[in-house]
């Protein structure tokens, strides 16, 4: 009988058994993670959709024929080639973004420093070339509600859905790159400034972190469905 | 705060970074070795096959990415399931919305066309 007693008594020490994080994670980092998942979900639909409407249509613009310049050098003949850079500079600026991380667990604040700098010419280059590349688009006459005059698929409606998802999936994209851009620059200052030395944690850039890798994965879909699918 | 997560640090060293990294490569490589050798300038036709080969593909970087870049791998695996466990109700939106895509297709078309 004692016995039983003192093994209710006993304090439990399971990770369900409050007193502690049962994940072992910072709260605003679960929180990022959470809100990852909730963005996921829009862009899921956003590609969702795309795939219905791909399906609905008779034809479909061919990715190959639509982008197959090269802003500035090349007008036509080479499809992917210009994606296939910006795909290297978002992986190439996700790669710095964990070195960033990296550092910062060793406190390494000049690391940091220089990563968070090369991450956030990355973010600016991937902006930069998405921004030639729509250009060059609405030259040809793509646009939100337009397609161009010469257009010779069978299926004018297909072609048009193909220009308005185009952009607003890119372009939803590109919204958060440019958000993740001014996020690390906002988290590079702060480096700068100290401020995470004085807090005597770089768990911050780890959060800033989280939301970059998620811009290079929501990339890593948009590639395959928009321009090799 | 702290002490949570410096327990597994060890594990994201450098050199695994870069080797993550040249896995990316090699698979974004891949991706366009086929896309334009095997189709685009050879014998491979766009279709059912290929694009299989693309998303399958598009899910390892998806992984390795998620994985290692994200540390997911490294978290408990209660918070593992609890993050990824909603995303049947995406896989679930796909063969839903791509069966009304088919549909659509085959029903709507005959009568505009």
């Amino acid at each position: 009988m004692s016995t039983t007693v003192s093994q209710l008594d006993q304090v439990k020490s399971g990770p369900w058994n409050g007193g502690r994080s049962p994940f072992a994670l910072e709260y605003g980092k679960i929180m990022m993670w959470f809100f990852l998942v909730s963005d996921a979900f829009t862009f899921s639909a956003f590609l969702i959709y795309y795939g219905a409407q791909r399906f609905a249509q008779i034809t479909w613009p061919n990715p190959d024929d639509v982008f197959q310049s090269i802003p500035g050098i090349v007008d036509h003949g080479y499809p992917l080639v210009f994606v296939g850079i910006m795909t290297f500079i978002l992986i190439m600026s996700s790669v710095t973004m964990v070195l960033a991380v990296e550092a910062g667990h060793r406190n390494a604040r000049k690391e940091v420093i220089g990563w968070m700098i090369a991450t956030i010419i990355g973010g600016l280059m991937f902006l930069g070339c998405q921004a030639l590349e729509w250009s060059h688009l609405h030259h040809e006459g793509y646009w939100w509600g337009s397609i161009p005059a010469h257009y010779e698929g069978i299926d004018k409606i297909g072609a048009q859905q193909f220009a308005n998802l185009f952009f607003t999936i890119t372009g939803f994209h590109g919204f958060h790159v440019t958000t993740g851009v001014i996020i690390n620059i906002i988290i590079l200052f702060m480096t700068v400034f100290n401020v995470f030395e004085k807090r005597g944690s770089y768990l911050m850039i780890e959060k800033v972190g989280l939301y970059w890798h998620f811009v290079d994965l929501v990339w890593v879909f948009v590639f395959t469905f928009f321009y090799l699918v | 705060m702290e002490h949570a997560h410096e327990e597994h640090h060890a594990d994201m060293s450098k050199k695994l970074i870069w080797k993550v990294f040249f896995y990316l490569l090699a698979i974004t490589c891949l991706e366009f070795f086929i896309a334009l050798a095997l189709v685009y300038h050879g014998p491979l036709e766009k279709g059912p096959l290929v694009n299989f080969i693309y998303i399958v593909l598009t899910l390892v970087k998806a992984y390795y990415i998620v994985a290692y870049f994200m540390h997911l791998k490294f978290e408990k695996m209660g918070f593992i399931v609890s993050t990824l466990i909603v995303f049947v109700f995406i896989i679930y939106f796909i063969v839903l919305l791509l069966t009304e895509g088919s549909y659509l297709n085959i029903h709507l078309n005959h009568v505009f066309s």
